[in-house]
């Protein structure tokens, strides 16, 4: 599937709007969208919605071996994942461009910024550790994934709590939810990162592109910073040239819209932790709007049952009789099973050729499925040459009882033909 | 296996399940919920939450083309980690049962596209996720013969019948079914089983399924009072 293009007109309307100072939904220039923030049922799912960009981060985590040149620090790992659902240009799969660098902005912010405290992860040094694997998926792509998947991963990792653990000497206990409460994340600070959008080289400036202005934009700057005021990442993009005097002015203003944003996070933090001690439902459901036209919601129903008994009867007696079941396969010998008797083996081969094979017969029988069953007409177990070879004697380890029907699938019987082929050639 | 004995092992069994009183867990729905789709929808039983999403009629790559109908591609997306074999069981039973009930010849070399993305697993996935896809496809405005819902059944180890199991309700089941019911016939459109279980409890599942589909396919209807295109292309 592929993105729709963008006409000539559409983007003449927007550059020009942009120098008027007006932007297509009303916002001015320094303005984000409006962000709503909303957990799961279970600890580390959140959702974030900037505008009608959507996605959802998930923290699960793991005990594993740690790295071997950090064997006291935990793993993190990040995945964002730009789901076909969110625009019809991402493709399931396909390490696309933007996957790469979204992937690798949200790994600066979060892990070189070093904002979890990775060494309270580790369990026994050197064998245990947890790996914190946050999985962020796109759902609706609107402009700004990037900073809607920094708000979700750093709002998620703070909602997450992990089992708790217990050291004896070598062994670990791992405690379930019912047994212990599970413990937070240590997080020293949040990282959020904040867009801007540069047009026509650099003259005109915008925070929080919607994906229209994504579009026609010449440039981005990336900043990732937390609440003190503190920078973790830079990163421009698009090849502009940026005056200092530009890139302080970002800074400035990502620093203002940062302290808003975690205000935010603690805020819907506080709430939830609220509704769940409190015992309320939380989750995706709670979050579903009621009074809206297109959302419906129905309550634990029970369902009429009564006339199930009759009809099922019904249905049992008009059907056809049950199949005639086959016999149970008998074990004859340990990696051995059979089924029935088979048949006389319509093959033709002489009786003493048929001694040699069975060498080959016993190697196989282990090692194949049985289904079918061939009954093979075999003579005494006489010592026949195999090879006309003159050095060496050959040796039969296994000699079977030849009365017993032998278990043979068509393999064997193949090779009984070429090696007969080969013998009536020689 | 003599008529005789089979009805009187049926009697046995039914026994059982008719002194039950067999309930659906609360159930939500809203459509319309993402702007880039054509159609999405998000579909939620109990805990368990799924968001579908539908992109189509759109253009389709040429090896993939069919020369006289759409061609449907479904995409589970699980929640923690890559999509592996189960999530690729799940999208065939889910396209199967999409491509039964909707008009595919409508649009010859067309690709429709279905994602479905795991918001929260708590038992009756499957359903849950044939439930989102038929609300988003109504939202996607596609031409459909029939709606159709899913409802999953576990039997526990004592015989009794679960319709619609949590997930701790479906790990102590001795088999789960998950059937696609379609709206007009009340047939099965799509039987999906895990476990070992009787001809009896299958019949009389089949039966009790069939009653609670209607419940299912009220709401569907209900859930887009004003959209009279769609309901009309339905029949």
């Amino acid at each position: 599937m592929k993105d729709t293009p963008l006409s000539n007109c559409e983007r003449d309307f927007l550059l020009k709007a942009i120098e008027e100072k007006k932007r297509l939904d009303g916002r001015q220039t320094y303005d984000y969208r409006k962000i709503k923030i909303s957990f799961g049922t279970d600890y580390g799912c959140c959702f974030v919605d900037l505008g009608q960009t959507r996605v959802m981060a998930q923290v699960s985590c793991e005990l594993v071996a740690p790295k071997e040149n950090r064997p006291n620090e935990g793993i993190m790992f990040f995945n964002i994942e730009l789901s076909p659902m969110a625009s019809p240009g991402f493709e399931q799969g396909r390490q696309s461009e933007l996957s790469v660098k979204l992937n690798r902005q949200l790994e600066r912010c979060l892990r070189n910024s070093k904002c979890i405290d990775t060494e309270s992860l580790c369990v026994v040094s050197g064998e245990k550790v947890w790996q914190i694997r946050v999985d962020v998926h796109t759902l609706n792509n609107d402009g700004n994934l990037m900073d809607a998947a920094s708000i979700a991963a750093i709002t998620a990792l703070c909602h997450f709590r992990r089992p708790d653990v217990s050291t004896q000497g070598q062994e670990v206990t791992v405690y379930s939810p019912e047994e212990r409460d599970p413990i937070p994340l240590s997080i020293y600070h949040m990282p959020i990162s904040v867009s801007f959008a540069f047009f026509q080289q650099g003259t005109y400036l915008l925070v929080d592109p919607c994906e229209r202005e994504e579009r026609v934009m010449d440039g981005l700057l990336v900043i990732a910073m937390n609440k003190h005021r503190e920078i973790c990442s830079i990163q421009s993009s698009g090849g502009i040239m940026l005056l200092k005097e530009q890139v302080m002015r970002c800074s400035k203003i990502a620093g203002v819209k940062v302290s808003e944003i975690t205000e935010l996070i603690n805020e819907a933090l506080l709430n939830d932790r609220k509704a769940r001690k409190a015992g309320g439902k939380c989750g995706f459901a709670e979050s579903m709007p009621q009074e809206r036209i297109t959302a419906l919601k129905k309550d634990e129903t029970p369902v009429e049952m009564t006339d199930v008994t009759e009809t099922a009867n019904g249905i049992i007696q008009k059907g056809e009789a049950a199949p005639q079941t086959v016999p149970s396969p008998v074990v004859p010998v340990p990696g051995v099973g059979q089924v029935g008797q088979g048949l006389q083996n319509s093959w033709g081969l002489e009786d003493d050729d048929e001694d040699d094979y069975e060498e080959e017969k016993n190697d196989n029988s282990g090692d194949e499925q049985v289904e079918e069953v061939t009954k093979m007409d075999v003579g005494e177990g006489d010592v026949v040459e195999i090879s006309d070879s003159e050095e060496e004697e050959v040796v039969i380890l296994n000699p079977e009882v030849p009365e017993k029907p032998k278990n043979t699938g068509s393999k064997s019987h193949q090779k009984g033909a070429a090696a007969s082929k080969k013998r009536q050639k020689k | 296996m003599t008529p005789s004995a089979c009805d009187k092992s049926a009697f046995s069994t039914m026994e059982v399940c008719g002194s039950l009183t067999v309930s659906l867990r609360e159930f939500g729905c809203e459509q319309s919920l993402l702007s880039r789709p054509d159609g999405s929808a998000s579909f939620v039983q109990g805990d368990t939450s799924v968001m579908a999403g539908v992109y189509g009629p759109a253009e389709v790559k040429v090896s993939k083309e069919i020369y006289d109908r759409a061609t449907l591609e479904v995409l589970v997306q699980p929640k923690v980690g890559l999509p592996s074999v189960r999530e690729r069981s799940q999208e065939q039973c889910v396209r199967e049962t999409c491509e039964a009930s909707l008009l595919l010849t409508l649009h010859p070399r067309s690709s429709l596209t279905l994602i479905l993305q795991v918001l929260h697993d708590d038992g009756s996935l499957l359903s849950c996720c044939l439930n989102a896809a038929c609300m988003a496809l109504m939202d996607a405005g596609l031409p459909m013969s029939c709606l159709f819902c899913g409802v999953t059944c576990a039997i526990s180890t004592d015989g009794q019948i679960i319709t619609d199991p949590t997930a701790a309700q479906e790990k102590e089941s001795r088999a789960l079914m998950t059937f696609a019911i379609d709206s007009a016939k009340h047939s099965v459109l799509m039987s999906s089983t895990k476990g070992s279980f009787s001809v009896h409890e299958v019949s009389g599942l089949m039966t009790g399924k069939k009653e609670c589909a209607p419940f299912q396919t009220n709401k569907t209807v209900n859930a887009k009072p004003k959209r009279p295109d769609v309901t009309n292309r339905l029949h």
